[in-house]
């Protein structure tokens, strides 16, 4: 009996096998963990669990859209922005959204440099009578974009500290905390006072659950409702089972090599050319990613609809033409089937991390490839530091590297940081152009939409002509979800799990 | 040995074992690859808001440019005044954190072992009554499969089995009356085979002794005899490997743990190292060394008890 007692499993205590709750749970697994309340540091949990509202919002088009702030408009040639508070919102402690609640959470922030919000020029934020105005030092176009971040949630002002650290998480959403165990759950219920429509679904559950393994299994088990990020093997398991349905999007984000634009072999564009010429991008996806939609044939993914250019000539495999390319410029094979010039190997370094378990995986595919082509490619793994570290240094030769091009919901904030003509850690490195800092200046000045498209093709362009990055593939997010709800959508930008519109099957 | 002897020295044994312990740890992550600012970065914020500008702002505000002897008896010095600091990736306080997963893997540790001395000692009980007897045999061969599969796939196994196939209870999770039962039956499974073997043996022995004998003479029943003496006797013998087990176990809460998803001090290890959260790293290596000296002193505790006789040798030393 005691040791029935130590293990639960006493009369009365022999719960069913739901982890989190009952019938009316949404039972959400994932493997992120929660590492604090801090806005910047939540990952975006509490905005997807929409706990926390932010003033702008995007939906699943990418397309901003109201969130705390009913409207907003610019004033003094986009160097001031007006935010107007929709009426009726109350934070969960019952307290009302008001102006100087917004402005104190926006300044808190702000001082977290690792926060896109700490880009932003501000001469100062005010609170004015009906809603919040940002006075900038500079014209700041893409402001409403940059506040659709997680870390720009709106929180109540009993949520901090003295020293401004979040203790509870009060926000202003159609969900409120119910429970929060860090590192690993959260358990939310509907808030009755919610001034939109209320959602059906009464609690959710989020619990993290680190090896896709496990979670495969939760998914055909009925253990969970929706369980994000299945690896090909749980995929298929879930495939196979009823019950339960796989939905994926793709996601912003793209699989590239950083190449160093100012490195003696490097720096010709036509070795880079040759180089993405010789990578077998098909091949590679279908063997590391599992599915040969995903070599990528531009840098911007169909994800991204204003970016992504269908008409662009897609990046195309040919290790011939790359070969003769390679030639022209000077090289020949050497004794051992590589290429040589003046007695010194084509030996390329391409570092890559480990985070991300399918890079080194692609950076030896990578190594293959190229091997065909004459070019001699020495794989390292290390630490993810090394990328900015020896871009910093300009030590770096190759480096394959993961990036998110919708951080923020309009990506021009991050491609203009991807392309700038200084380098950018996770960008370019030693490459600029006149051309792509123009269209890029152009852009974030705001033109009408008509140039704006011209200008983003011109910006596309000239990236695949010049390829100071090498498009590798794209990536896709899924899930498993379970027959027992509807409504579930996949929103490719992960801003929100729209969770409030999903109801249970009938 | 006296038990204030024992005591004294055991706490002297501590305060080393916490000195080696958090300057091997230090040391380590010293030695780790990598820029520590950057991976604190990408334990705080994820990694796609990892930058310079990230690691520079880590940088200023945890003075990592200071230099490493500096850094090392700072915190030697809070340890003294039993300031833990806090948590470089979380900010909450050290202790708060590594008190949480310590109760985890103390739950599960303590669960495991309770199972495994109920199922490894009423076999090996068993086991004994008839050395070469067909129980004995079956034990044997128990013995040798627990011993030879990995907790990683026991535990797979266990869920496939009890959780997938039969839904009797929830594949991981952590928290709820149930989820504590796969982890613990997965380590308690492992360590019954040795707990059955060495009670075996140690039964075996006390019964084949001279006071065993004399007492059966005496015309005690057979539940007497076992009870009275052959218990407490076989006990001194398999208290100390208790011990060991104990030690054995703290590793493959590693393991099970992360299988599992349970938040417990294997979990909070290998997350400190990864993320360079030293404070975390320092202070959960520590708890884990000071868990192993608090076993021992235990057992040295029980042993005593169980067995009051003086020790010979020191009398003679």
């Amino acid at each position: 009996m005691t040791v029935a007692m130590v293990l639960g499993l006493a009369p009365g205590c022999s719960a069913p096998a739901e982890p989190g709750g009952g019938s009316d749970t949404l039972r959400i697994v994932g493997p992120f963990e929660i590492h604090s309340l801090e806005p910047t540091a939540t990952s975006g949990f509490f905005t997807r669990l929409e706990v926390a509202e932010t003033l702008v919002t995007a939906d699943v088009e990418g397309e901003l859209v109201p969130g705390l702030a009913a409207e907003w408009s610019s004033s003094r040639g986009g160097r001031s922005w007006t935010f107007e508070l929709v009426e009726g919102a109350t934070f969960h402690d019952g307290t009302p959204v008001t102006p100087d609640a917004a402005v104190a959470a926006l300044e808190t922030a702000r001082s977290d440099e690792a926060s896109p919000l700490a880009t932003i020029p501000v001469e100062q934020i005010v609170a004015t009578e009906t809603g919040v105005r940002f006075d900038l030092t500079e014209r700041y176009l893409t402001l409403p974009a940059v506040l659709t971040h997680y870390s720009a949630m709106i929180l109540a002002p009993a949520s901090y500290d003295e020293d401004g650290h979040v203790t509870e998480l009060i926000g202003s959403g159609p969900y409120r905390i119910e429970h929060v165990e860090l590192p690993g759950s959260i358990e939310v219920e509907r808030y009755d006072d919610w001034r939109g429509t209320p959602p059906e679904v009464e609690h959710i559950s989020f619990q993290t659950v680190t090896r896709p393994e496990s979670r495969a299994l939760m998914a055909s088990s009925d253990q969970a409702d929706v369980v994000f990020h299945l690896e090909p093997a749980g995929r298929e398991r879930v495939e196979g089972t009823d019950g339960v349905s796989l939905v994926s999007s793709l996601q912003p984000r793209t699989i590239m090599l950083k190449v160093n634009g100012e490195h003696p072999v490097l720096g010709d564009p036509d070795v880079r050319r040759a180089l993405s010429m010789g990578l077998d991008r098909e091949a590679m996806a279908e063997a590391v990613l599992r599915e040969e939609e995903l070599a990528a044939t531009q840098l911007m993914p169909p994800s991204l609809t204003t970016w992504h250019q269908p008409d662009l000539e897609p990046l195309a495999h040919d290790a011939a033409a790359a070969r003769e390319v390679l030639e022209s410029a000077g090289w020949s094979e050497g004794e051992d089937g590589f290429l040589e010039k003046d007695g010194e190997r084509l030996r390329l370094n391409l570092l890559t991390y480990p985070d991300r378990p399918e890079l080194p995986a692609l950076a030896t595919a990578i190594q293959a490839s190229l091997k065909e082509v004459g070019v001699d490619i020495d794989v390292e793994v290390a630490n993810s530091s090394e990328v900015p570290l020896r871009h910093a240094d300009g030590s770096l030769e190759l480096a394959l590297v993961a990036r998110h091009f919708a951080l923020v919901s309009d990506p021009l904030v991050t491609v203009a940081d991807t392309f700038a003509p200084a380098g950018s850690d996770w960008g370019v490195d030693g490459w600029s152009d006149p051309r792509m800092s123009r269209a890029v200046d152009e852009l974030l000045g705001g033109p009408a939409e008509e140039r704006a498209a011209e200008l983003r093709t011109t910006v596309t362009t000239i990236a695949q002509e010049e390829l100071p990055l090498i498009p590798v593939a794209w990536y896709r997010m899924n899930a498993a979800v379970t027959d027992r709800i509807e409504g579930f959508v996949m929103d490719p930008l992960e801003t929100s799990w729209h969770l409030s519109s999903v109801e249970w099957a009938s | 040995m006296s038990l204030g002897r024992l005591l004294a020295g055991r706490a002297l044994q501590a305060v080393g074992v916490a000195v080696v312990v958090s300057a091997l740890c230090f040391l380590v992550v010293l030695r780790l690859p990598g820029d520590i600012a950057y991976r604190i970065a990408a334990g705080r914020y994820g990694y796609d808001l990892v930058d310079a500008q990230a690691a520079d702002g880590i940088r200023a505000e945890l003075g990592l440019d200071d230099p490493a002897w500096q850094r090392f008896g700072q915190w030697l010095s809070d340890l003294v005044r039993l300031d833990f600091g806090d948590s470089l990736v979380t900010h909450r306080p050290v202790l708060q954190e590594v008190g949480y997963y310590l109760a985890g893997t103390l739950q599960l540790a303590g669960a495991a072992l309770l199972l495994a001395i109920v199922i490894g000692g009423a076999a090996g009980t068993l086991a004994a009554q008839r050395p070469g007897g067909v129980v004995d045999r079956v034990t044997d061969v128990w013995i040798a499969t627990v011993r030879a599969l990995p907790p990683f796939l026991l535990g797979l196994l266990l869920v496939l089995l009890l959780s997938v196939h039969l839904g009797l209870l929830p594949a991981v999770g952590h928290g709820g009356s149930t989820t504590i039962v796969l982890p613990a039956v997965t380590l308690a499974i492992g360590l019954s085979g040795l707990i059955a073997r060495v009670t075996r043996d140690a039964v075996v022995e006390v019964r084949g002794s001279d006071y065993v004998r004399f007492a059966r003479t005496k015309g005690l029943t057979e539940r007497l005899v076992l009870a009275r003496h052959v218990a407490r006797n076989a006990a001194t013998l398999v208290v100390p490997y208790l011990g060991v087990q104990a030690v054995v176990l703290v590793e493959g809460v590693v393991v099970v743990e992360s299988l599992f998803s349970w938040q417990g001090l294997g979990h909070a290890l290998v997350h400190a190292v990864f993320w360079r959260d030293i404070p975390v790293l320092q202070a959960s290596a520590l708890v884990l060394a000071l868990l192993i000296v608090a076993v021992n002193t235990l057992v040295d505790v029980a042993v005593l008890w169980l067995d009051p006789r003086p020790r010979r040798s020191e009398v003679a030393a």
